[in-house]
């Protein structure tokens, strides 16, 4: 029997909102089926499972809002165990706990994402707790950016003077509506923005590098295979940038990873890709393995999930699975993208518009389209040199658009 | 002596003196002993004119042997006498140290609780005449770690003129730190002896926003330095630890749950210091009310240079006191 709880969907949050289970008790359910409906700063995810089995209790309610890592419902990995007593099934449990080794570990994953330390003097602490203030929403302002007891003693002074906006600002807490209007959305997400890069840029310590490519090759390969496809079918710029990418973090894997206690190398290469919301803000879905998707597949991915993230109904496992995010603001004049990373992630790679350029090669000059690509990398994880080969190696996938 | 509480101006080397002199006067079973203290007047002339008033079996010079005659001051504190014995400097002291934490310090344990040893040990310690690496030092620390002693620091003048009495009543061995540098210091205090409890750290200044917790030549320093923050706002609280051992952790702690915030201040060096002891312990029994890290500022870990003006770099001075304070409290324009 497996525990099912509230996965953190992205290091920022802290709480979701069940808002429909999509199963009931006794339903069989394999991974990658959605069994809820939760609704975090980002919108409404579909919550996925990652274990085989039929759904036991359905212990949260509807509309109940639980924080993350809390028990949602129970999957039993093997039918027998629904109805046998608990004496019998020890034996057997035995068994199924070897055989889902691997699952359990894909679905911690997840769970555990890391939760950021809040510092604050043990006084101020005392006081919160005691006064109800949740410390985390507390602006420091002692050393080191410390939450100090007049920071609380400000909070509680402003909890007093405005009792009628006791709605904080992430989420509407237990008037449970059963829409949130696009708007809160919109301040929400803004937010989880907000939380994200402030920590990213307290806690990070980025280098940046960047460099030009000719995308002479590139677009000349994508104009030839586009000529093929139906309409419909076309393959955007993106697609061989995230390939190219891909490839380049296969070469150099120091900046496929998350800063958890140290530099975590992941295997899989997840990359998050910016979408920017007409309604302000981003979202960064993740595009499962890249490495092993080839441009048509990949371009099916990015059809279907673009909208998904525009309309904020993402999958729990693309909105925390990113390891490494690319950001292309390829339709304005900007040229150069400084990326601030986001957490645990260590590094970020930003495309800029491709514009046309005097460009010297083998003596000569020429115009060519060119496009300036940066890396925004942790400087904890990784060093210039490291972030050199990657984006030697990028650029160097990037002339040869017929080997992605 | 007159009891109707006027203020008089004595120095602090006038105030042991008198203290002395009334030790004698109370109890004739309490003497003097120490290295010139008698026909020379003492090292830094705390007894002159002792002699005469009192004569040689009560003001008594002994030969250069730390290690004998502490260890007879010891022995005629157990035959029932109230020794006062004067270790020239501290730093001797290391030569009568076996007789002190051996002998003095164990006994009352050893004996089963039959012999009390009621000496009394004073000793002049720390920095600021030009004496060098081998005659500054502040040896409280080393002093405060055995069980079995009390250890007392004098700070203030008040304290100059009354810890000793004080002393003498306890039936068991105390070590009293006196300071070289302070001896010419002109104080006003009441003439009328106050009993000092030498079980009790003592608040020399209140306040609201920072606990200075200090002891020795620190006290006056740091009673400057409060002066000056509070022309700049700050109302910080100081505390005379006076005691180092047994600790008076009710009066820190209750200093720090007010102010939230501390810092200490010690002429000794810092590792493993009264200072170690007091953060430890505050960390232990108060953390929940502190609102900062507590703080330290000690003596430079230097063996103690001659000149000057490296002597006054290597220990805590009043503008560090109040830049240290100024930067815990976040204090605009540091």
């Amino acid at each position: 029997m497996k525990e099912f709880r509230m996965p953190s969907l992205g290091a920022d949050m802290e709480a979701g909102f069940l808002r429909e289970w999509k199963v009931k008790p006794g339903d069989y359910v394999q991974r990658g089926d959605i069994i809820a409906e939760v609704e975090t700063q980002k919108g409404i995810i579909d919550i996925e499972v990652f274990d085989e089995g039929i759904i036991g209790e359905l212990v949260i309610k509807e509309d109940d809002k639980v924080p993350v890592g809390t028990l949602m419902t129970y999957i039993h990995t093997s039918e027998k165990e629904v109805e046998k007593e608990p004496e019998l099934v020890r034996e057997e449990s035995k068994m199924t706990a070897v055989q889902v080794k691997e699952p359990v570990k894909q679905m911690r994953e997840p769970v555990t994402a890391p939760v950021h330390r809040i510092r604050a003097s043990p006084l101020a602490k005392r006081i919160a707790a005691e006064k109800g203030i949740d410390i985390s929403k507390v602006r420091g302002s002692g050393p080191e950016g410390a939450v100090i007891r007049e920071d609380i003693e400000k909070a509680v002074q402003e909890k007093v003077t405005q009792p009628h906006k006791e709605i904080p600002p992430p989420i509407a807490e237990e008037i449970a509506p059963p829409s949130v209007s696009v708007q809160s959305y919109t301040e929400n997400i803004r937010m989880a923005v907000a939380a994200a890069m402030s920590r990213s840029n307290r806690e990070i310590p980025h280098y940046y590098l960047q460099t030009k490519v000719d995308m002479t090759a590139a677009l000349t390969w994508l104009t030839e295979a586009n000529r093929q496809r139906s309409s419909k079918d076309r393959l955007l710029p993106a697609v061989l940038l995230l390939k190219a990418v891909a490839k380049a973090l296969t070469d150099v894997p120091d900046l496929n990873g998350w800063w958890e206690n140290g530099l975590q190398r992941k295997k899989d290469i997840h990359i998050g890709f910016v979408v920017s919301l007409r309604t302000g803000g981003v979202i960064v879905p993740a595009i499962h393995h890249v490495d092993e998707k080839s441009p048509d597949e990949l371009m099916k991915m990015l059809s279907d999930i673009i909208p998904r993230a525009r309309a904020l109904k993402l999958r729990s496992s693309e909105l925390a699975d990113s390891t490494i995010t690319v950001t292309s603001l390829g339709e304005g004049a900007v040229e150069t993208v400084y990326g601030v990373i986001y957490p645990p992630q260590v590094a970020l790679v930003g495309f800029g518009g491709i514009t046309e350029e005097p460009w010297a090669e083998n003596g000569m000059v020429g115009v060519r389209p060119v496009m300036t690509v940066t890396l925004a990398a942790d400087h904890r994880a990784t060093d210039g040199n490291i972030g050199n080969q990657f984006l030697t190696a990028l650029k160097q996938h990037l002339k040869q658009p017929e080997q992605l | 002596m007159n009891d109707n509480g006027t203020i008089i101006t004595l120095t602090y080397r006038e105030a042991i003196k008198q203290a002395i002199r009334d030790a004698l006067n109370r109890d004739e079973k309490v003497f003097l002993m120490g290295e010139d203290v008698g026909r020379y007047g003492g090292a830094f002339a705390v007894s002159k004119g002792l002699l005469k008033e009192f004569g040689p079996d009560r003001i008594m010079d002994v030969p250069l042997s730390e290690s004998g005659f502490v260890g007879a001051g010891i022995g005629a504190a157990l035959g029932g006498m109230r020794p006062i014995v004067e270790i020239m400097t501290v730093n001797f002291s290391l030569l009568a140290f076996d007789q002190i934490a051996n002998n003095a310090a164990t006994l009352l344990h050893m004996s089963g609780g039959q012999l009390n040893v009621p000496v009394v040990i004073r000793m002049n310690s720390g920095t600021g005449r030009q004496l060098a690496a081998q005659h500054s030092h502040s040896w409280e620390p080393l002093f405060a770690h055995i069980p079995g002693l009390k250890v007392l620091s004098v700070g203030t003048h008040e304290d100059a003129r009354a810890m000793l009495l004080t002393a003498l009543t306890d039936p068991d061995p105390v070590i009293i730190f006196e300071y070289t540098s302070m001896l010419n210091i002109e104080q006003e205090i009441s003439s009328e002896v106050q009993p000092v409890d030498i079980r009790r750290a003592k608040v020399r200044k209140e306040g609201q926003d920072i606990s200075i917790i200090t002891y020795g030549p620190g006290v006056y320093k740091t009673l400057e330095a409060a002066t000056e923050l509070s022309e700049a706002g700050i109302d910080a609280e100081v505390l005379d630890l006076r005691v180092l051992r047994p600790l008076d952790e009710k009066t820190i702690m209750a200093s720090v749950a007010k102010t939230h915030r501390a810092l200490i201040v010690e002429e000794a060096w810092q590792s493993v210091s009264i200072s170690s002891e007091v953060s430890a312990r505050i960390t232990e029994k108060c953390f929940y009310e502190l609102d900062a890290p507590v703080q330290r500022l000690c003596g430079i870990e230097v063996p103690m240079p001659y000149p000057k003006h490296l002597e006054d770099a290597s220990i805590p001075q009043k503008d560090q006191i109040v830049a240290i304070v100024k930067k815990i409290l976040q204090h605009e324009g540091v």
